[in-house]
């Protein structure tokens, strides 16, 4: 368990967090630049000194304003990845690498070439950080946090500064890392796309507090917390698993909640599960399933929330059963169409997906 | 065959040399000190302390070179501290020269390393200790080596100002030929007496070539040590 209790002042801004993450996985934090997510980050890894509060590492006391412990950054043992990499300029790569690592040469090969090899940076070894791209260097600034042995990662945006190509060639030796250490990961982020493909936890961070802390399914299908997880492009986030095949029309079939959907063929084992992103402009509802409409998926659901979007729209929870934590859609429709169906709580229709609705994209590594 | 430099000649130039070698090597090491106060350190009276270490800037050489004399004479202070603890007197020898001419250079070696300390990340120092690395590891690997630059930039201003110092030598440590007279006081003596304007230009010619070679060889240096720290990786990513 990690505990962060914590209070700070910065100037105008105050900090006010109190946060158990679980010790396995990832936890994103996530929220709006200026939230207070980096100052939470540094408080952890002892770079901005709380006023009052207590972090620890299960047993491990990192800070105590009560006890008056403060544990120097240099004995925290976390590995901190910062968002601009900080690689020192005047050494190699291999340099960079080794340069936390326990002197008791815990990291001596094997672990060296291990880490190398995920991150695949064996050809940059003899580098320097200015001969790098952007991509590169973040791989050796995760390297080198890692091969310190860290007891947790911090991340602080590691992505924010690369364009979509360098990330999407980070994003899945991340979640390969996560597969393959048991560390827990505390992830800053403000891009929802990289926290649906790599988090467990999703915790809101919003002006210094905590908003909320749960899984990102649950989270993303809070329609009270949109303005928070929907800032960018609001949809709702649901797991699934691969039930079967269809080669013929080139699809796969999941199951998400017991409803069956259909997406462009996935090349996955049955069973493997899967986490979808359904944008809530992508869902349309019907009161009754249309005959002569193109849409691939249809899914029978209960109106589960109405909420007010901006003028003209509305933002409609939709529940996939009648379970009591069924999955959720979210669909933004106008106005004039909910008042037109006659749309209230409760009301039985049907949920409309386009199977482009579905991004393979968005689309996250085995999940447990 | 004369040799290219008469005996005067070269032995003002090889003084003037040694002074300035020993007033740098002096210098750097309490100005990497002062530099690193002063650039990174909070305590009362940095701005006192600033405003001495600059000092020398701003007085007249002269009044320095007789600071120094009433400091170091054999009735001075630190004179007679120097002739009982360590039975030496350095009023009226080279080693005066040196020290006149490091205290007239350490301003610039102090201005040339802050500079480059201050344009250092500070959170690549953040990243080392994240990574374990105590305060003198800190140091020593990364905040260094990253004012290298600086350094070598201090070391040569240095370098250059001791070779040109005048005023404060000449009134410390007067103008003795084979102890103190260095190249400038060389040229100066010459000048001053009808009929040795042949030896002054040759003197002015000498003066003008060490400037080069000097300034040459700190180009190079610079151009590897920019290379060797990868400058270039503060140009966009």
């Amino acid at each position: 368990m990690i505990e962060i209790r914590i209070e700070k002042a910065l100037g105008a801004f105050s900090l006010d967090i109190d946060l158990t993450l679980p010790a396995d996985g990832i936890s994103a934090l996530f929220g709006a630049s200026g939230a207070g997510k980096s100052s939470i980050l540094n408080a952890v890894a002892g770079l901005l000194r709380p006023d009052t509060g207590r972090i620890a590492l299960g047993e491990r006391v990192l800070f105590d304003s009560s006890r008056g412990i403060d544990t120097p950054v240099r004995n925290r043992r976390l590995g901190v990845v910062f968002q601009d990499g900080r690689l020192f300029p005047h050494m190699t790569v291999r340099s960079n690498l080794l340069y936390g690592t326990p002197a008791d040469g815990t990291a001596a090969p094997p672990a060296f070439d291990d880490v190398v090899d995920l991150l695949g940076v064996s050809h940059l070894l003899d580098r320097r950080p200015g001969d790098l791209s952007g991509g590169e260097r973040q791989r050796v600034a995760i390297g080198r946090a890692l091969l310190m042995k860290p007891d947790v990662l911090l991340m602080d945006e590691p992505l924010a500064a690369l364009d979509g190509a360098r990330k999407a060639e980070i994003l899945p030796m991340l979640s390969e890392l996560r597969a393959l250490r048991r560390i827990p990961i505390l992830y800053v982020s403000h891009q929802m796309d990289e926290v649906v493909r790599l988090a467990d936890t999703l915790v809101l961070v919003d002006g210094g507090r905590i908003a909320a802390m749960d899984s990102v399914e649950a989270l993303t299908s809070r329609l009270d917390l949109r303005h928070l997880t929907g800032r960018h492009e609001a949809g709702s986030v649901l797991r699934g698993t691969v039930t079967g095949s269809d080669t013929e029309w080139g699809l796969t079939e999941l199951s998400v909640g017991g409803a069956k959907l259909f997406v462009s063929t996935l090349g996955l084992e049955r069973g493997t599960p899967v986490r979808l992103r359904i944008r809530a402009r992508d869902v349309a509802i019907a009161l009754t399933p249309p005959e002569d409409a193109s849409f691939l998926n249809m899914l029978p659901a209960t109106v589960a929330e109405i909420a007010e979007a901006d003028g003209a729209s509305l933002d409609i929870s939709l529940a996939l059963s009648d379970a009591p934590h069924a999955p959720r859609l979210w669909a933004r429709i106008t106005r004039r169409s909910a008042d037109r169906l006659g749309l209230r709580l409760g009301l039985p229709v049907h949920a409309l997906l386009k199977t482009v609705g579905i991004d393979r994209h968005t689309l996250a590594g085995p999940h447990k | 065959m004369e040799p290219l430099l008469s005996e005067t000649e070269s032995t003002a130039l090889w003084l003037t040399l040694k002074v300035a070698f020993w007033s740098v090597t002096i210098s750097i090491l309490p100005a990497i000190a002062v530099a690193m106060a002063l650039a990174r350190g909070r305590f009362p009276g940095k701005s006192v302390l600033d405003g001495i270490i600059h000092l020398p800037l701003v007085l007249p050489p002269v009044v320095v070179g007789y600071l120094l004399l009433e400091l170091f004479s054999r009735n001075g202070p630190l004179g007679l501290w120097l002739k009982s603890t360590f039975d030496v007197s350095i009023a009226f020898s080279w080693q005066g020269a040196a020290l006149a001419s490091a205290v007239m250079a350490f301003p610039l070696i102090v201005r040339a390393i802050r500079l480059s300390l201050e344009a250092i990340d500070p959170g690549l120092e953040s990243a080392a200790r994240t990574l374990g690395a105590g305060r003198l590891r800190v140091l020593l690997t990364v905040t260094l080596p990253l004012s290298l630059p600086g350094l070598l930039a201090g070391t040569i201003l240095g370098f250059a100002r001791s070779l040109g110092e005048f005023g404060a030598t000449i009134t410390f440590v007067s103008n003795i030929p084979g102890e103190t007279q260095t190249l400038p006081l060389a040229l100066f003596s010459k000048a001053q007496i009808p009929g040795g304007e042949a030896a002054a230009v040759r003197l002015t010619l000498i003066s003008v070539a060490i400037a080069f070679i000097a300034l040459g060889a700190s180009e190079l240096l610079a151009r590897r040590m920019r290379a060797r720290i990868g400058l270039k990786e503060r140009g966009p990513s």
